[in-house]
Order: structure tokens, then C-alpha cells, then sequence
């Protein structure tokens, strides 16, 4: 055995550097994380109801399990994944089920619709499930890439879904719901994730072909209509169906990403510009012909104009968050002092405001540096990635990440219009917090391929598989 | 592909900055400015659940924060109220939210707010041991001026004469200081249904209240309602006359009984003395007073002329603003541009003149002071949390309206007044008391208003006091008169004082 891995050093030396596993790491990382679920949920016993809660073992057992459990899977299936990710999307998930918790205790006191975390909870368990069910059965995830079309194809039958008249419901002006029995779905955040599978294994094959071969019009070369058509059609289609929805913020969403990674694929900056303009322009449209969009744009110019007596009341919302943040200063009034459930959806869309409000400005900073380090870490991914598919796959994912927590806390806080969002891995919703959870699966999946020993290539090319089995039974 | 990356990845930094930076500014920068508007609920939320200071007189809490078990977490309770309800006024949610307007009114309440909140600098010391010490934080406490005794008398006194439904004020000072030593408004109120958590009710109770317009029990007849003062202003032309030189004490004055305003023909410039004795030509100053010789002073007032007679009731406080402690303040006012007629009938407190009772205080109170008007104060001393004294108010001087030697001959004259006069219902046995009646024309159909001020003892004076009977519904036309109402409340709240 000795022997095995000084030869595997020795050809990883060549290399300059090999990555370590770093469980233990993670496993460090996973406990502070927990620290952080439990701590504020005992936290919004005692601020809440003087006491730490009664179910506090059921459910910290229940967290604990689901944190240690997908760690213990990272650790037989995904050896060499980032150790970092898993903390901090523990992190953040236990976080966003204390303070939907804490909302729950002051709706059911206002006798309004309550019980938020225990779904979120449940969620989150499907969630895990799926998480560890990607790694185990995704064992490489250029496997993904076989699945281009099938994915589109796929992402647009979601998209489409809420338009049927029978599994489809119109919640709050955007019909991007479907709801079969007692559960509702947003198909729109699996579609993404499909959406950014397809674009990456389109875009490996075709990036060369949509770089080079074209026409140069203007300053930007102009890819031929067979390689671009496509990928047109594909965005164009998800585009339609979400712009038909009033969906503001998944339009947004959908055309960032598809811009990042035609950026990514095709290195030509060209594309940004050129998206861009195409992006102001689309606004500036929206804004002069869609009422709804220049609503939110003049309530996001002057939410007070829009709130209170004798107005229309449109600019509540933002109006509300913004005092909730405000009264939480610095270091917030502490759960249970603040009023958080004045802000409409403050369980999902506005939750950022809820923590702004209780927790206080160190809570809002630490909550996007977590963000932060998340979409560092999906961007590094990419970086290390050995393979074209790895590279579009992460990065795109850090980027769609990246936009929507952007567009979503920007919007919350009032930095641009408000488009509706969740917020990922705090806001209560089933939907995306599978799909994160599923991003964060194949994020690690990538991970461990492109942090992964090299195998020995000294041996007989032939054995190149056996090599492979070596490492990966180590 | 990795410089795609690395260009997304400071992108994407770019991204999160702003963020970082939109959320600092929000909830550090912009944090005050939006805690501090009148629409922010939370704000206001907390302000209300505050336990606030108390307001006091002497030693006894008249309105304090008492622990309550609704959303809210402090009632504020009033003892005493329609006693006090006119100074105290009332904190409900409504006054909670900051920026309310300035012309809307003000009690103490409202005027000593940041003490009662805790937020006053004074109070600093105390607001930051609590918070070093983590204890919730609470108000600085109100001391009032007023006499309880004083104010009960003056209380008791006017309900007895006007009644549940009758409209009128009382307001004693110290004349050395300005102390309000009572100040009662009838009708009052109670201020505990107006600081009902329950806004509902509030409303109700506030329409209620404000229905009857200008009679409203929520208005403070002492400081907010302006009427003729009648007779009692003949004290400031006499005062007028006497400072000018153009008669001492002991000079004879123009009597007669009736007296015909200078430009003017037939009834409507004639004036006379509703029976009283002014004798045919000349009679002793002090006589006039005592019999309240319209005659006489209507031809003073044209004699003086319009300018000094205005410069006289401008040194006593007319057409100023003095008062802060309760808003708005009503002007008294002396109309300086009125002609000879109109001045003659401006002497004897008839024609545009108006004025407060708190004014007509301040004239006797400056002649019992040796003509030194003192600014008038209801607030005493704030106090911290634990009633330890932090500031107490000094006395200001408003103005020397008159010479001491003047005071001194106004004060002989007015104690003649009560001793052989008009204002004999005010004499206290073993003391002497200076006072003046008054009894001013409203109309020629409502009754007239009755007056009275007067000061005690008149060597050494340490109250003075106006009474104003406005409305007394049980009372025929011909009872009302300023000695017979006036004189036995004035005289009470003397006797509370002195004794």
C-alpha cells in the first residue's frame, strides 16, 4: 500500500500539487454550522417564549442527522469534494428554518397561516435525500452532458406546466405554480438547474464552432445560424414562457445566465456588451409598456410616494423592510423584539428583511458573505475543473447563484426594483430548496472530479480505468 | 475558459459589494432617519410601550406609566383627572408619533415629551447607566408648580358657581416668581378615556369631546380663550395714569355719571355707571375704583391717549407670547390703532380688548410684585427616573409694567376695593386682600362675562388670582357680576395658599 501512494504523490509531484480530502475539515465546519441552526433556534425559544424550545432534541436531532448524514455520504462517494460548501449551505438552511420558525410562533399569535417550518423542514429532508441521491448516482458528472437536449426539453415541459389549466395557480400576479394535492411546486427552480446542464453540455461541444466560425459584424463576430440556433431557440422559448408568467425575476435570472455562459464558453466579452445593451433596452420597453414593471420601477424610486394613507399602498412591502432593517441597526433588536411579520411574505421572499430586523446588520453581513463565499467556491470549482463540461457546469451555476441572491436581497433592500425571487437556502419554498440542494450536489460532484488525484499515467494506458478504481477505493 | 472565470468571479464580487455596501447604508446610515418618521410604525410601537416619567405636584404622581397586560406594555393612568386633565392632557398612541403638527395643541404632555420619554439630554446620564446596567429604560419625571390645594379650591369653587355645563377658569399665581399655583379650566374632562390603548374608543371620545367647537372641554379656557376683561382692566389705566403722572392715588379724578366719548352723539357714545356712585365732578381716585367708575376711566383712557395706554398693557404682557409650557398660547390683545372713542371704551376693558385669565393673573400679580411681571411657568423641575432634582426652572422677569411707588398706590386703591367696594366678596378676615370685579358685555343677547383678580396679602403678597366666568347656565343675566361669582373663589384659593 505504501508503495501505491508514494507512486501516486510522485505523478501527482509532476502536477505541483494535489488536493487533499479534507473531510475532517468539513466535518469541523459542519458542526460550527450546526451550531449556528440549533443556537438560533434555541435562540427564538428563549427571545420568543422565554424558554428553549420543547421539541429542541426532536428537532436538533433531526438536523443533526440530515447534516451528518450527507456528510457521511460526501465522505464514501464524493471523498475529495470541497470541504467548504456543505457548511455553509448547513449553515444557511438552518438559519432560514430558525427564523421561518420564529415567524411561524408570531403568525399563529396573530392567528394568520402558520407553520412554515415544519414544511421547510420536511422540504429540507427531500432536499438531503436528493443531495446525497445525485452523489451516489452521479458518480461522474460529465454524464450530465449526454443529457443536453433532454434537459431543454425538459426545463421547457416545467416551464410550461403552471400554464395548464388544471395543475396550474397564479400566486400574487406571476402563474408559475403548480400545485398537485396539498403540495405546490415552482418548476421554474428545477428548470433551472436543467437550463444551466443544457447550455453547459450545448456549449462544450459548440464553443469552438460559435468562437470562431462567423461573420464579424461591427466590433463582434457573429456565430453561423447552425451552431447559435439552437441554444436561440432554447433561451428564446424560456424566455417567452417566463416573460408570458410576469415572472420579473426568473426572466432576469434566465437571460443573466444564459449571457455568463456564452461568455464563458466563447471568451469573447463581445457577448456582454452586445447582452448588455440588449438587457437596457428590454428594460427600458418593459418599463414604457409593461404597467407592472413601471410600477415596481417608480415604487422602488420613491417606495414612501406609494405607502400609506391616501396612496395605493403599493410601496408596503419595500417600505416595511426597509423600517424592519432600520430598527435593527447594527446588531438587531434579537428574536422576538422586532416586528418582522409587518413585511408581507417575510417568510420567503423578504426573509433578508426579517434577519435585517432581529438579527441586525452583522446577521444581513454574515449571511452575504456566506452567500459570497458559496459563489467563491462554485467559481473555484470551475477554475480547477480539468473538463470544458466541469468548468461551464460550475461555473454556471456560481453564476446563476450569484445573480439570484443579487437580485433577490438587492431587491429586498432596496438597491434595485423589486422582482420576486427566493432567497436561496433561507426563504421558506420546497422548490428551491431541492434544487439548491441538487446544485450543491453536482457543484461537489465537479469538485471531487476536479480535486481528485490525477491517476497514474506511468502505468499502461490500458489500465487507465483500473488506475481510476485505485484512487477512488482509497 | 479560466479567464471567463476569473472575470465572472470580480464580477460577481462587484455584485456582492454593492450589496454589502446598500445594507450598510440602510441600516447604519439611513437607519435614524427612517426610525425617526411619523409612519413608522415600529417606532412608534416602541415609543408607546415606553414607561414614561410622571407628572407630579408637590410629591404626589398625578400621571404615571402603570404596567399593562395588552400589546402595549405601560397604560397611562391619571389620578385626579378632570382636576387636572386642562395641564396634564393626555398620551395615547396618536402622540406617540413623532412630528405632530405645532399648532395643534400641546399640553404638558406633549411640551415636556422629551423628558417624559427619557430622550432629553439632561437625561443622558440616566439613559446610559441603564444601559450599562441593561435595565429598561424610563422617563425623567415632571414637577409641576401648582398648589394641590390651590387647585382644589379653585376647582371646587368654580364648579360651584357654573356647574357641570358652565364654561370658565381660574389661574393663581406667585407674583414673586410666576408660579402657576392653580390653573383649573371648566368643563374638563377626563384625560384616562382619551389614553385608552384602544383608538376606537379614543376617536369616539375625542369627537365627543371636541364637538362643541370653541366651548370644547378640551380647550384650556385659561391660557386659550381671550375675552373682554371688563373692569379688571381698568387696573392697567390706572396704572397707565398714575405711571404718566397724570394722577396719584390721592388726587381727585373725573366722576359723573355718564360720560359722553369724545366724536360721538346719542346713546351709542355715552357712557355710564350702571347706578354706581361716581358722584357729579370730581371724586377721589380711590372711589372710582372701588365703585368701578366707568366715567371715569373711559375719560382717562381718552385723556392718555391710545399710545401709552397700549404701552401700558404691552409692559403687563398684551400682545406677547410668554407662555411655553402649555401651546398654543392665546394673545391677549390691545388694539393699538383704535381711535379716541374706541379708546375710551378700550379703559375700561370694553371694545377689542381680550384677554386671557392668565393675563388678568399676570396684572394683579405684577402690581402685587411691585410692578415686576414675572414670565408665568408651570413646569418646576425635571426630575430623573429616581426624583432626584436634575434642573429646576428660574424665575424670569417679563417686565417692570410699573414703578414700585406705582404698584404701591394700585395696591392702596385695590384694597380699598375690597374693604369698602365692589370687590368686598373676596375679604378675608385678618388679611388684607387688593382686588378688582369685572363684568364684561358679550353681546347684547348672551350674558356677560364675569371677572375677577385679586392678590393677598397685600403687604406681602404670595398669590394672586383671576377668575373668569364665561358661561354659568343657572345664573339669570342679572346675577352675573364679578364681585358676587368671582370674589368667594378668588378669596378660596387665597386662603389655600396663605394658610
Amino acid at each position: 500500500m505504501s508503495a501505491t501512494t508514494n507512486d501516486r504523490s510522485g505523478s501527482a509531484a509532476a502536477f505541483g500539487f494535489v488536493h487533499r480530502q479534507r473531510r475532517g475539515a468539513e466535518l469541523f465546519l459542519l458542526l460550527l454550522a450546526l451550531a449556528v441552526g440549533l443556537g438560533a433556534y434555541a435562540a427564538v425559544g428563549i427571545g420568543m417564549q422565554g424558554e428553549i424550545p420543547a421539541d429542541m432534541l426532536g428537532y436538533g436531532g433531526w438536523l443533526v442527522a440530515l447534516v451528518l448524514g450527507s456528510h457521511v455520504v460526501v465522505r464514501l462517494v464524493a471523498p475529495y469534494a470541497d470541504p467548504v460548501l456543505l457548511p455553509l449551505v448547513a449553515a444557511l438552511n438552518g438559519l432560514g428554518l430558525a427564523v421561518i420558525h420564529r415567524l411561524d410562533l408570531s403568525y399563529e399569535a396573530a392567528d394568520r397561516t402558520a407553520g412554515f417550518a415544519a414544511k421547510q423542514l420536511t422540504w429540507m429532508t427531500l432536499g438531503v435525500v436528493l443531495f446525497c441521491l445525485t452523489l451516489v448516482l452521479l458518480r461522474d458528472h460529465r454524464i450530465l452532458a449526454r443529457f443536453t437536449y433532454t434537459s431543454a426539453l425538459a426545463a421547457v415541459v416545467l416551464l410550461l406546466l403552471p400554464m395548464l389549466p388544471v395543475l396550474g395557480r397564479e400566486v400574487n400576479g406571476a402563474r408559475i405554480w403548480i400545485a398537485v394535492g396539498p403540495f405546490s411546486f415552482q418548476p421554474g427552480e428545477v428548470a433551472k438547474v436543467l437550463l444551466v446542464i443544457a447550455f453547459a453540455g450545448y456549449l462544450v461541444l459548440h464553443k469552438d464552432a460559435l468562437a470562431l466560425a462567423g461573420r464579424r459584424v461591427l466590433f463582434l463576430d457573429l456565430p453561423r445560424g447552425r451552431d447559435f440556433g439552437p441554444i436561440l431557440v432554447m433561451w428564446g422559448i424560456s424566455m417567452m414562457i417566463l416573460v408570458g408568467q410576469r415572472d420579473l425575476g426568473s426572466s432576469l435570472l434566465f437571460f443573466g445566465l444564459f449571457l455568463a455562459m456564452l461568455y464563458l464558453a466563447t471568451e469573447r466579452p463581445g457577448w456582454l456588451v452586445v447582452g448588455g445593451g440588449m438587457f437596457l433596452t428590454g428594460a427600458v420597453l418593459a418599463f414604457l409598456f409593461v404597467s407592472h414593471v413601471k410600477t415596481r420601477v417608480d415604487v422602488w424610486l420613491d417606495p414612501f410616494a406609494y405607502y400609506g394613507e391616501g396612496t395605493n399602498d403599493t410601496g408596503f412591502q419595500p417600505v416595511e423592510a426597509q423600517f424592519g432593517m432600520a430598527w435593527g441597526g447594527l446588531i438587531g433588536r434579537g428574536f422576538g423584539e422586532g416586528d418582522p411579520t409587518r413585511v408581507p411574505f417575510a417568510y420567503s421572499d423578504f426573509i433578508m428583511s426579517s434577519i435585517g430586523e432581529e438579527l441586525g446588520l452583522t446577521a444581513m453581513i454574515a449571511v452575504l458573505l456566506i452567500y459570497g463565499l458559496i459563489v467563491e467556491r462554485a467559481l473555484r470549482i470551475a477554475l480547477i475543473s480539468r473538463d470544458g463540461f466541469g468548468k461551464l457546469l460550475a461555473a454556471g451555476l456560481g453564476s446563476v447563484f450569484a445573480l439570484q441572491v443579487f437580485v433577490v436581497v438587492g431587491g429586498v433592500t432596496g438597491l434595485i426594483p423589486l422582482t420576486g425571487l427566493t432567497t436561496p437556502f433561507l426563504s421558506y419554498g420546497g422548490s428551491s430548496l431541492v434544487a439548491n440542494w441538487v446544485i450543491v450536489a453536482l457543484l461537489l460532484r465537479v469538485s471531487d472530479q476536479a480535486r481528485r488525484p490525477l491517476p497514474d499515467l506511468s502505468d499502461d494506458e490500458n489500465e487507465d480505468d483500473d488506475a481510476t478504481q485505485v484512487v477512488r477505493l482509497r | 475558459m479560466n479567464k471567463p472565470i476569473r472575470t465572472i468571479s470580480v464580477f460577481a464580487l462587484v455584485l456582492f459589494l454593492a450589496l454589502l455596501l446598500n445594507v450598510t447604508y440602510l441600516q447604519y446610515w439611513r437607519a435614524d432617519s427612517l426610525d425617526s418618521r411619523a409612519d413608522n410604525r415600529r417606532a412608534v410601537d416602541a415609543e408607546f410601550s415606553q414607561p414614561r416619567g410622571a407628572i407630579l405636584v408637590g410629591n404626589d404622581p398625578i400621571a404615571t406609566s402603570e404596567p399593562s397586560d395588552d400589546r402595549y406594555e405601560y397604560q397611562r393612568t391619571y389620578s385626579d383627572s378632570p382636576l387636572y386633565a386642562p395641564l396634564t392632557g393626555w398620551y395615547n398612541y396618536f402622540n406617540a408619533q413623532s412630528g405632530t403638527c405645532s399648532s395643534c395643541q400641546q399640553f404638558v404632555e406633549q411640551t415636556q415629551d422629551d423628558v417624559l420619554s427619557g430622550s432629553d439630554d439632561r437625561l443622558f446620564v440616566t439613559r446610559l447607566v441603564d444601559l450599562l446596567s441593561n435595565q429598561e429604560s424610563v422617563g425623567g419625571n415632571v414637577k409641576l408648580t401648582i398648589n394641590a390645594r390651590a387647585q382644589q379650591a379653585a376647582y371646587d369653587g368654580l364648579l360651584d358657581v357654573v356647574g357641570d355645563d358652565g364654561e370658565g377658569a381660574v389661574v393663581a399665581l406667585e407674583p414673586r416668581t410666576g408660579k402657576i399655583l392653580a390653573m383649573v379650566s371648566l368643563p374638563s374632562f377626563n384625560a384616562n378615556a382619551l389614553a385608552d390603548h384602544d383608538l376606537t374608543k379614543v376617536q369616539r371620545t375625542a369627537d365627543r369631546l371636541q364637538q362643541g367647537g370653541d366651548s370644547s372641554p378640551l380647550v384650556n379656557r385659561a391660557v386659550q380663550t381671550t375675552l373682554p376683561p371688563g373692569s379688571t382692566f381698568k387696573l392697567v389705566t390706572a396704572a397707565a395714569a398714575i405711571e404718566d403722572g397724570l394722577y396719584t392715588e390721592d388726587d381727585d379724578v373725573p366722576g359723573g355719571a355718564t360720560y359722553q366719548l369724545p366724536q360721538t352723539t346719542g346713546d351709542t357714545g355715552l357712557i355710564d355707571n350702571e347706578g354706581r356712585d361716581c358722584g357729579t365732578d370730581l371724586i377721589p381716585f380711590t372711589q372710582a375704583l372701588e365703585n368701578s367708575c366707568n366715567t371715569t376711566f373711559a375719560r382717562m383712557a381718552v385723556e392718555l391717549g391710545v399710545d401709552k395706554l397700549s404701552a401700558q398693557a404691552e409692559a403687563f404682557g398684551f400682545n406677547q407670547q410668554y407662555f411655553t409650557d402649555l401651546s398654543p398660547q392665546a394673545t391677549s390683545v390691545f388694539p393699538d390703532d383704535a381711535d379716541e372713542p374706541q379708546t375710551g371704551q378700550s379703559g375700561i376693558g370694553q371694545f377689542e380688548v381680550r384677554a386671557t385669565p392668565l393675563q388678568m393673573a399676570m396684572v394683579a400679580a405684577g402690581i402685587a410684585n411691585g410692578g415686576e411681571v414675572m414670565k408665568p411657568y408651570l413646569v418646576d423641575e425635571v426630575q430623573s427616573p429616581d426624583f432626584e432634582s436634575i434642573e429646576t426652572t428660574d424665575p424670569e422677569t417679563l417686565s417692570q409694567a410699573v414703578s414700585s411707588d406705582t404698584a404701591d398706590q394700585l395696591t392702596d386703591m385695590m384694597v380699598s376695593t375690597v374693604d369698602n367696594g365692589t370687590a368686598s366678596p373676596a375679604a378675608i378676615t385678618g388679611i388684607s386682600v387688593a382686588g378688582k370685579t369685572g363684568t364684561a358685555q358679550s353681546g347684547t343677547d348672551s350674558s356677560p362675562y364675569a371677572w375677577f383678580v385679586s392678590f393677598a396679602p397685600a403687604e406681602n403678597p404670595t398669590v394672586a388670582v383671576a377668575v373668569m366666568i364665561q358661561d354659568a347656565p343657572g345664573l339669570s343675566r342679572g346675577e352675573i357680576a364679578g364681585g358676587l361669582l368671582g370674589g368667594p373663589i378668588a378669596k378660596a384659593v387665597m386662603e389655600a395658599v396663605i394658610k
